[in-house]
Parts: C-alpha cells; structure tokens; sequence
C-alpha cells in the first residue's frame, strides 16, 4: 500500500480557515463560547483555529483550554505500559458555556468519549459541540458525531492518518499511511 | 520511561532515578485532578485495594484512602487492633484471606522491618509500603521530595526537576526513623546534598556511607542547610535512654524562632509528623510561613495517587 497525501500545505490552511468561518457562523463574537484542545494533539489544532478566529475577529478575547483524558480512559491497563497524562489547563469556569471540543483524527470516538466524561467535571456547559480536522467515519466504536469535519476520510483500518504540524519543524500536511505492525 | 521497574513499592532502595522522576511527574498531574470542582477521576474503578494497618496511623491511612477514592478504587480498611491478628493468626494468613476476597493491592503498615518484602513473596496482589519499622516510609520520602521541588520551584512558578546541589538537613532521631531512610535514599538519587543532624546516640553507626554528611552542631547544620526536615523523636521505639530529658534534647535539638531568627537566610521547615510540639519544634516554627508541613500533606495524596496508579498499569 503507497502512502498518500489528503491535505497538503495550501489545503490544510484552507480547511482551518474554512472551520473558523463555520464556528463564527454558530458562535458570533464567541462571548459564551471556549475552545477547548484534546490532549495531545487536538491541542495543536485548537491552538491553530484560536490564531485565526483572533485574527478574523480584531479585538474578541476567546476563552482557550486544554484537557487531557488519560485518566478517563476506558482502555487503561490494556496496554503493556500505564497511559501517562499531558497538562490539563482550563483556567475559566465552562458551567453554562458552549464548550468547542478539538481534536485532530476523529477515529473510533473513544477519545472523545472519555474526554467528554472528563469535561463534565469541571461543570455542565450548555452545550458541547465537536471539532475535528480529519473524520474517519467508517470506524466509529461509540455514537458519537462531529459537528465541524476538516476532511471525511474513507481508510481502511489497515491504514493510519498521520497529521504533521508546522509547528513541529515540517509542512502542514495529512498523510493517509500504511499502518506499521 | 512510562513503566515503574518495580511491581511493589517497598522501598526507595529499589527504585532507579526514573522511576522517582515518572512518580512525582505523574503527581503533577494528580496534583490538578485535586484542584477540580469534582476531586475524583474513574481510572481505578475496577481495583479493590487494602488498607492494612498493624500499627498506628492518622496522615498516612487518610492519605492512602483518599488517594484510592479520588481515584475511584473500592478500598478495605483493617486495623490489626480490631482483628483475629489478636488471636494469633499469622501476617501471611491474614492477608491471603483478604486477598481470597479478590483484593488487587495492599497497602501495609507494620512494625516489623521487612515485613512487605515476606509479603510481597508469599501473595501475588501488588504491595505499597506504607513504612516498615525502623526500615523504609517510600511515600513519605517521595512526597517530602515532591514539596521541597515545589517550594523550591516557586519563584520560577514551575516545580524543579532534580535537587541538584540543594541542601537538606535531616534532623532529629535518625536511628528510629524510617522517614529518614526512605529521604536519604530519594534525595540522593534526585542529586541532593544531605546533612543529618542529631544526638550521637541517635545517629546510626557508620552512615556516612550512604553519602551524607553527618554534624552534632544544629545551628551550625541549620546555617549550612536550605531545608531542614525535622523528625519526630520516637519515643514508642526507643528502649532504652537515648538522651537525659525531652527539655534536654529540645535546648540542643529543638528548633525555635529565635534560632531561625539568627540564621543568615530563610530556610524551609519540613515535618513528616506527627509533631511533638515544644520539642523538636515550637509551634511558632511549626506554624510559620517557612513550613510546609501542611503543604506535605496536602502533596502526599496526590504523590500516592500516581503510585497507585503506576502499580495499578503493572496489575495482569
């Protein structure tokens, strides 16, 4: 199986500025709105979409968390190694917030899962909705549904969505790869 | 590293350096889950854990049980006190019959040293070494190591990552102390210089070997020191005088304002407890804002929980 590239550089910016156009459609002047980034990665995305939604709306201060889900995880001591936590940080209180949730591959839909149970208990928002830039919808274990989808893939469960971040020293770029044993 | 070397946590002594660094980073953590509005996550809910205590206890069986419900584990209290112990059954039967109740981890305390190393080769639950005698106190020492990183970390606003080149006294009854034990272990491997301070006759023979310095002067080791962990003299051990009166070793031993007061730099007071008040310190040291007694046992939770949690990943 040949890896193959679904977002290259051009895309990827032009689906994340297609996402912040959708979420001020929903959220206006995001004045009870935060965006809250999954542990690891969605947090990278969460970052990216608070730079441009800043950027598209001069002057609007939009509330920003992270939350990590390790802890809520239902696969705990299924592994050979324990799950070790990242940074959670959600310094404003979510109780009667719209809660933007943002992840990078939706794949099975445990992760979110678990975040969700996470997220409630810092408090009960109003509404939770979910922002992913990639959708592999034909592997979903829980129902669970994305609000916002970057790009809605098709692979195969022998194939892996790699994502690389500018941030980490290479081009904005999502691969689709064989999965490696 | 994300896996313990160990599988019970018996004592310092047995651990590598990263196994102390995944603990306390984990605590971190915890640390955060405990200043949530709801203080509690689902992680262990499927464990059962027993609490099994042969000797007295406050700080450490409500630290160790709070740990445990935070982390959604079902837990079983045992005092040796109220128990068939009392009829003569031995430690082995005791806690095989626990563990007949489907039990995954023990959490002892007794007063014999090497009591959990005879456990943990006679059951197969996953033990944690809740101190042992005179042995080891491993929680305490990682949490006291936990809260002199923190203190220290302070201004930078970030806990330290080591404790290299700081400076820890160790002061009081050494030879009693299994706290004192488990520090220097902990200490050492996180690069710390270590002084122990004390009555000769309460300072065990040849342990400068294990790396540490050792002074009879306090003013001059509290002088030396940036933190200074004060033990508790334990009488209920000692057989034997070990020194003429309490007001004797307080006048030579004991630490007060005005000591503190006289030295060129403010330094950290630490204190395992439970604290004999008046003796090794008064209470305005000990309620000063150079303590972090409270402090340390406000870290032990969270410091237990990432134990719990790390041995918990080594369960089959």
């Amino acid at each position: 199986m040949q890896s193959r590239i679904i977002l290259d550089s051009l895309k990827f910016q032009l689906t994340i500025e297609r996402l912040c156009h959708q979420l001020i459609e929903n959220h206006a002047d995001f004045s009870n709105a935060c965006l809250i980034g999954v542990q690891p990665r969605g947090v990278l995305l969460a970052k990216r979409i608070l730079n441009k939604l800043e950027e598209l709306l001069p002057g609007v201060k939009i509330k920003f968390g992270v939350l990590d889900a390790t802890f809520y995880r239902d696969d705990f001591r299924h592994h050979e190694k324990p799950l070790l936590a990242e940074e959670t940080d959600i310094d404003f209180v979510i109780k009667g917030k719209n809660v933007i949730l943002v992840d990078d591959v939706f794949y099975t839909g445990r992760t979110i899962r678990s975040a969700l149970d996470a997220l409630l208990d810092f408090g009960r928002p109003e509404k939770i909705e979910l922002l992913v830039l990639i959708d592999r919808r034909l592997s979903r274990h829980v129902p669970i549904t994305p609000d916002y989808v970057g790009k809605t893939v098709d692979a195969v469960t022998s194939e892996k969505v790699k994502v690389e971040w500018s941030e980490n020293g290479t081009e904005d770029k999502v691969w689709i790869i064989p999965y490696k044993e | 590293m994300s896996n313990l070397s160990v599988n019970h946590l018996i004592a310092i002594k047995d651990l590598q350096p990263e196994d102390i660094h995944l603990i306390l980073n984990t605590a971190d953590n915890f640390k955060e889950v405990l200043s949530r509005p709801i203080k509690k996550v689902p992680t262990l809910r499927d464990i059962t854990i027993a609490n099994i205590f042969f000797e007295n206890s406050t700080r450490t069986r409500i630290s160790f049980e709070l740990a445990e419900k935070r982390l959604s584990a079902d837990t079983i209290n045992f005092a040796a006190s109220s128990s068939s112990v009392k009829k003569g059954e031995t430690l082995i039967d005791t806690v095989n019959n626990i563990l007949a109740m489907k039990v995954d981890m023990v959490v002892m305390r007794h007063q014999s040293p090497g009591a959990p190393v005879l456990l943990s080769k006679h059951i197969k639950a996953n033990i944690v070494n809740a101190g042992d005698g005179t042995h080891e106190h491993p929680t305490q020492a990682l949490l006291d190591a936990y809260s002199i990183m923190e203190k220290l970390g302070e201004k930078q606003g970030k806990r330290l990552s080591d404790l290299k080149g700081v400076k820890v006294a160790i002061i009081g009854d050494i030879l009693h102390s299994r706290v004192a034990g488990s520090n220097i272990h902990a200490l050492k491997m996180l690069g710390a210089d270590v002084t122990l301070c004390g009555p000769p006759t309460l300072m065990p023979k040849h342990i400068e070997s294990m790396g540490v310095r050792v002074s009879y002067n306090l003013k001059e080791t509290l002088e030396w020191c940036d933190v200074a962990n004060v033990l508790r003299i334990q009488l209920e051990r000692q057989d034997i005088k070990f020194f003429p009166s309490l007001r004797e070793y307080s006048l030579y031993y004991g630490i007060n304002r005005e000591l503190l007061d006289s030295l060129s730099k403010e330094i950290v007071i630490m204190h395992p407890g439970p604290i004999n008040r008046g003796v090794e310190l008064t209470s305005d040291v000990a309620d000063s804002k150079q303590s972090i007694i409270l402090q340390q046992v406000e870290n032990g939770v969270a410091v237990r929980m990432a134990v719990l949690y790390l041995l918990a990943g080594r369960l089959d």
